[in-house]
């Protein structure tokens, strides 16, 4: 009965055959480690974050008048509501740790190098939406933090010159940040930039699926059948989709099918995952002022600044870099630089080896000096502006710039470490 | 169906003029939507006029107008306030005004019609934070000067003149709004007599 359903849907639509290519039969190499939790969780905060954003929109009131009064109402008198909104704030910050834990592992195990330049370009286009998604997300309380972050935000806009005072006008929809721009970043909120998202997500994915999984060790799992034998192959014991074998042209190595493995490993992640979410969520719901900021409890006021504005944690390294520029238009440039030059790794980094573990020690320690470069940038994008900390921003934004700028040089002829033939 | 063979050139030319049209078409249909992004005749309409009646301001206080939205401040300058401008001239930026950030007639070194009233729109021109008034303790950003305006933002001072300081974040002087005096103590802003 249920073989036979089955089959009706196969013959009209090869719903099995995908799920064999993408799921029970697809080769994942079998050493992924701890770093290979966040995409499957970055997937999960999706989820998260459309399920209670669509629960949201139900009591949200897009307008200037009725928008703070409209999010009270959900913490205090809608049943649970306050639990919904803390899931989809608290989802936002956990957003951006897995992205940003995400994107790192690529850079630890050249992820993002040949041939998997147009899954890492999907990556930062994701990575971009999600940017534009969280800024607009944060307007929509229309406090006091929401107002002016959105006008230093759109107001960078403002330097491009020529243009710069026009295009401003337009993306605010009024002379000032008011509710028609409240009701436009509502509509990009919950429905463009959503699709946009869940677009890319996919396209990742099959990008991903393409190309196969890069590993720990930064070998491949398929490699050319030339009649060699491979002694204890875990492989052979399974049946993988002839899509990645292309007809016995390629022998799979060392890699493991993706359902049950990966996806029991990925449960474990996820628990984990959810331990920390739910510890947030229900006793440090605001972060610390970190994932809902205090000015924010404050209605937008337009003829009053707070004393001390910074934007949420996520956008702070990026924002230090801009604060770290004295001239205008350059520290908008250099913050814009900043992301594009992540895009552009994949053609900065001329090495042929992929993994940190088999590269030169002057690459470890570069990727380290990023690490601090952008924590130190993100922790000074918190504090206020003063002499010594833009001092410091400014040393921290040359370090940040110079991991690209060294690895670019020094990739070319690297010293790197012989490669194993099998994975470790 | 004619057996004649295919016309390579001509069926170029018209997939690319059906690429054409149809492109055209595409940016045709763009329009409305890119248009609907520009404030709206209500938002354009709202850029009134508005009066303050300035009688009671206190020397050395800072009132707050609104006007298009935007926090327009008005203060009454004390002599002290007015004598610091000339002191602080070379650390400006732009201390003869060059930039056209004011009407004509506040292009002098006080940047208002009447010396002691001071007219300026409350609004950075880094990045558009509304800097704080500083009215007795603005020495800890600039030494030695007592007043001034100070963006908590990204730290860009302006004098009692809301002229900016070299060597901060924001490019220009604050913005002078057109502005004039129906009799001793109204003030209307948004008009002057030029535009009246």
């Amino acid at each position: 009965m249920f073989k036979n359903f089955m089959n009706w849907i196969e013959y009209r639509m090869p719903f099995m055959e995908k799920m064999n290519l993408h799921v029970m039969q697809y080769p994942a190499p079998k050493n992924f480690n701890f770093w290979y939790f966040f995409g499957s969780l970055a997937m999960l905060v999706l989820v998260n974050q459309i399920v209670t954003g669509i629960w949201l929109t139900m009591n949200f009131e897009p307008s200037a008048e009725r928008a703070f009064a409209s999010v009270e109402y959900i913490m205090r008198d809608v049943d649970y509501g306050w639990l919904l909104r803390y899931m989809h704030s608290t989802g936002a910050s956990a957003f951006f740790v897995v992205v940003y834990l995400h994107m790192f592992r690529g850079m630890m195990y050249g992820s993002y190098q040949k041939p998997r330049e147009l899954l890492w370009i999907f990556g930062m286009l994701i990575f971009l939406v999600l940017m534009a998604e969280a800024f607009m997300g944060y307007l929509l309380p229309w406090g006091q933090m929401s107002f002016w972050g959105a006008q230093v935000i759109i107001s960078i806009f403002g330097v491009i010159p020529g243009i710069g005072d026009d295009l401003t006008l337009w993306i605010r929809g009024d002379y000032v940040i008011s509710g028609a721009t409240l009701n436009r970043f509502f509509a990009l909120h919950v429905i463009a930039l959503p699709l946009v998202l869940v677009i890319l997500v996919f396209l990742h994915i099959i990008a991903l699926h393409e190309v196969g999984s890069n590993n720990p060790d930064g070998i491949d799992v398929k490699v050319p059948n030339e009649g060699q034998k491979f002694e204890n192959n875990v492989s052979e014991k399974f049946t993988f989709h002839e899509y990645f074998t292309k007809g016995g042209k390629k022998i799979i190595v060392d890699a493991i099918p993706f359902h049950p493995y990966y996806t029991v490993k990925d449960i474990v992640g996820v628990v984990g995952f959810l331990i920390i979410f739910c510890a947030v969520i229900f006793f440090a719901p605001e972060g610390g002022g970190f994932f809902l900021e205090p000015p924010n409890f404050e209605p937008a006021n337009p003829m009053k600044t707070p004393d001390h504005i910074a934007p949420v944690w996520y956008f702070t390294p990026f924002y230090a870099i801009l604060r770290a520029v004295p001239d205008q238009l350059w520290g908008a440039v250099a913050m814009f630089a900043a992301i594009i030059l992540l895009a552009l790794l994949p053609w900065l980094d001329r090495c042929k080896v992929r993994s940190v573990r088999y590269r030169s020690t002057l690459h470890k320690l570069n990727l380290v000096n990023f690490v601090i470069s952008f924590v130190v940038l993100g922790v000074l994008g918190v504090l206020p502006a003063t002499p010594t900390y833009t001092l410091i921003a400014q040393i921290a934004s040359v370090f940040y710039f110079g991991y690209f700028i060294a690895l670019w040089f020094y990739s070319k002829n690297e010293k790197t470490k012989p490669l194993p033939v099998r994975l470790s | 169906m004619s057996n004649a063979p295919v016309d390579h050139g001509r069926r170029r030319f018209l997939t690319i003029a059906t690429s054409v049209v149809g492109g055209v078409g595409a940016v045709g249909a763009a329009v409305p939507f890119i248009a609907s992004w520009n404030p709206s005749e209500k938002a354009k309409q709202a850029g009134a006029p508005v009066t303050a009646n300035i009688g009671k301001l206190e020397p050395g206080q800072l009132i707050r107008v609104e006007w298009r939205g935007k926090p327009v401040w008005v203060v009454n300058r004390t002599p002290d306030m007015l004598k610091s401008l000339a002191a602080v001239e070379s650390q400006l930026r732009d201390p003869n005004s060059e930039e056209e950030q004011q009407p004509a007639y506040a292009k002098n070194q006080h940047r208002s019609k009447k010396p002691e009233v001071f007219v300026a729109v409350g609004i950075c021109t880094h990045l558009g934070c509304s800097p704080t008034y500083k009215m007795s303790d603005f020495d800890a950003h600039v030494e030695g000067i007592a007043s001034g305006f100070f963006c908590p933002c990204h730290g860009s001072t302006y004098d009692m003149a809301g002229r900016v300081f070299s060597g901060v974040p924001a490019p220009k002087n604050l913005m002078i709004p057109p502005y004039m005096f129906t009799d001793d103590t109204t003030l209307v802003i948004g008009v002057d007599e030029g535009t009246a």
